[in-house]
């Protein structure tokens, strides 16, 4: 296997002769040339991605004021940055929200109005110090005022992520779009086969040290992002704020989520050897991902079902039989107008290639929360007295006395929750007479747990529904247990 | 064709849609409605062809109508082609370009509104009437 080199790439770009193509174009390539030919032929591709960010934010240093001030709190356009760094440095994150606007404005906004030039009001509380005596300040400030605004962004550029739906019976508002009820849709973030990491899913080229193209200003990889865990890898970067255009971020607000921002990053592959050509020739086909549901409001939300890219941009996947259409979250358009760009610069001899200065793990795992010990409803429930449908009121309310159980499941032959019958229910039916089987006044909408959801999550449908007992259930309905409210207070008394 | 009927203090207490209904035995599909005990508007469909005639009885009934030709716009300035607005609209408005563009063909808009809600970029916006 015949290599070239970076420094040999780089000598082409400054001749003008190198041979630079687009993630889009080099699938073509190799599928008509072969990867040894397309090694040969091909320097560079390009790849890109424009997606939201949550990750992100950016270090300002406003210089001193006179007399100075150590700020301890900093708000800009009343989005609060953290100052914890030094007298006159702050660190303004995308996804915090406005002291007075909430969700409609957020630090996404303050940034992309400096990078549109706008004036942003500062406004800084201390406590006064005998070096830094002032104790606030309200001025306005814009980008050119700023000594530094480098953005630095803790994760971004995910090579896959997983695709959500929701099988519940509302409309979930969450960071992947709204979902619609009842596996009403699909959304799923990330470009596929032109996004940068899946390009080089060995991590051979990209690395801390690469230069990018990030939001339109030469940017740089500075390791592997937060949460990074192959294939699901990330990356950390950053890049002068004073140098990006509008055109490759945006501020977005996710309804009943909360603000982000759309970043746009383009990452250069050099195509080393034909390893490297054959890495760049990934399909959306081969990169998988999995739809998962989430109306589980747990941290291990459950699998629908695994897909692909391909499947996924098609904008149908069939989930239970049915046609379910689906929404991207990244704009491929953006993303492809990056890699155009790129391109160009690249061609016209503005932006190099460099080498990793150290490469990122191809091995990672992203580890849980380590937290106090999980309560689920399996480590309260008490046991269930169930009854078959025909039984009489008189039977129940002698089982309710004998057992001195206020709740009672009603199930069929096969243990299958059917109905739930409280003490009240029979004392009401007998006060009425007439009534003869439990079947007449059970209730047949009955509010459920599993065993191993957490005992906020039976607490909360309590509270909810005013109820005070739910059956525990699997997922074919059988009866496992009942939780009651006395059971949640024993956790009190155990605590 | 989607008509907005305005109906004032009178005409509110009035059974306008049935009388249509009966009287020019055409189907009528309410799109929105949104009735007080003064004033009211509803969002109505009607059939094409008869759209004219329909229009011509409801306002002998003294209830101001309105003709409906936008509908949902889409601001090309803000939107970046993220596509979230296109599995939620129940009548598939937005569709993928062949450019990886997001396309609106508003012309089978039914002014749900939902997709105002969805979008990100705030760049979807009903028509005034
Ligand atoms: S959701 Fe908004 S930004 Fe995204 S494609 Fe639709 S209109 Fe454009
Ligand atoms: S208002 Fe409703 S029907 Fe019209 S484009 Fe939006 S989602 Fe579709």
């Amino acid at each position: 296997m015949t290599g070239k080199s970076i420094e040999e790439i780089n000598r082409r770009i400054s001749e003008g002769s190198a041979v630079v193509v687009t993630a889009e174009e080099m699938k073509e390539i190799v599928e008509e040339l072969g990867e040894e030919k397309a090694a040969k032929e091909v320097d560079v591709v390009t790849t890109g991605t424009f997606g939201a960010m949550c990750s992100s934010g950016v270090f300002l240093n406003f210089g001193h004021s006179d007399p100075p001030i150590k700020m301890k709190r900093i708000w800009l356009n009343d989005v609060e940055a953290y100052t914890g760094i030094a007298a006159v440095d702050a660190y303004l994150g995308v996804t915090q929200i406005s002291d007075k606007l909430g969700m409609e404005y957020g630090g996404a906004h303050v940034i992309e109005d400096l990078v549109r030039g706008k004036e942003v009001e500062l406004k800084a509380e201390s406590y006064g110090t005998d070096c830094y005596p002032r104790k606030e300040i309200v001025t306005e400030i814009a980008l050119e005022d700023l000594n530094q605004a480098e953005m630095v962004n803790p994760r971004n550029a995910y090579q896959r992520y997983k695709a959500a739906t929701n099988s519940s019976n509302r409309i979930l508002r969450t960071y992947m779009g709204t979902l619609l009820p009842n596996y009403g849709n699909v959304t799923f973030a990330g470009t596929g086969e032109i996004s940068p990491l899946n390009n080089d899913p060995e991590y051979r080229t990209i690395g801390l040290g690469t230069r990018i193209f990030l939001c339109g200003a030469e940017g740089y990889v500075i390791g592997e992002g937060t949460q990074h865990s192959p294939p699901f890898g990330t990356l950390m970067v950053k890049g002068n704020l004073k140098e990006m255009d509008k055109k490759y971020m945006r501020a977005a607000v996710f309804p009943g989520y909360g603000v982000t921002m759309y970043i746009g990053i383009g990452i250069p592959i050099p195509v080393l050897d034909e390893e490297m050509a054959r890495f760049t020739a990934v399909r959306d086909r081969d990169i998988e991902t999995e739809i998962i549901d989430y109306a589980i409001p747990r941290r291990n939300r459950p699998v629908v079902r695994k897909v692909n890219y391909e499947e996924l941009k098609s904008g149908k996947v069939e989930i239970n039989g049915e046609e379910v259409r689906v929404s991207p979250l990244s704009s491929y358009s953006i993303a492809r107008e990056i890699m155009i760009e790129l391109k160009k610069r690249i061609e016209k001899g503005e932006f190099y290639l460099t080498s990793p200065v150290k490469r990122i793990p191809t091995k990672a795992t992203f580890k849980p929360m380590r937290q106090k010990e999980i309560v689920v409803v399996r480590n309260l429930m008490s046991k269930a007295i169930s009854i078959p449908e025909n039984t009489t009121i008189v039977e129940a309310s002698k089982i309710i006395i004998d057992k001195g159980v206020n709740h009672l499941p009603v199930v069929d032959e096969s243990n299958t929750l059917k109905g739930i019958v409280t003490s009240w229910d029979i004392a009401k039916a007998v006060a009425k007479g007439k009534v003869e089987r439990v079947s007449e006044v059970m209730t047949r909408k009955v509010i459920t747990v599993y065993p191993d959801d957490p005992i906020e999550l039976a607490a909360d449908k309590l509270r909810k529904h005013n109820i005070s007992a739910l059956p525990v259930i699997d997922a074919k309905k059988k009866v496992l247990g009942l939780l009651s409210s006395e059971d949640l207070s024993r956790l009190i008394v155990k605590r | 064709m989607m008509i907005l009927l305005q109906f004032d203090s009178k005409t509110v207490r009035e059974p306008v849609i049935s009388q249509t209904t009966l009287e020019k035995k055409t189907l009528i599909n309410i799109i929105r409605a949104s009735v007080g005990a003064r004033e009211g508007e509803l969002i109505i469909e009607v059939d094409d062809s008869r759209a004219d005639e329909i229009i011509e009885f409801i306002e002998s009934k003294g209830v101001k109508v309105t003709k409906i030709y936008e509908k949902i716009i889409k601001d090309d300035e803000k939107c970046v082609h993220c596509g979230a607005c296109i599995s939620i609209c129940p009548v598939e408005v937005f569709r993928l370009e062949y450019d990886y563009r997001v396309a609106a063909d508003s012309e089978r808009c039914v002014r749900c509104g939902v997709c105002v809600t969805v979008c990100p970029l705030k760049a979807l916006e009903l028509s005034k009437i």
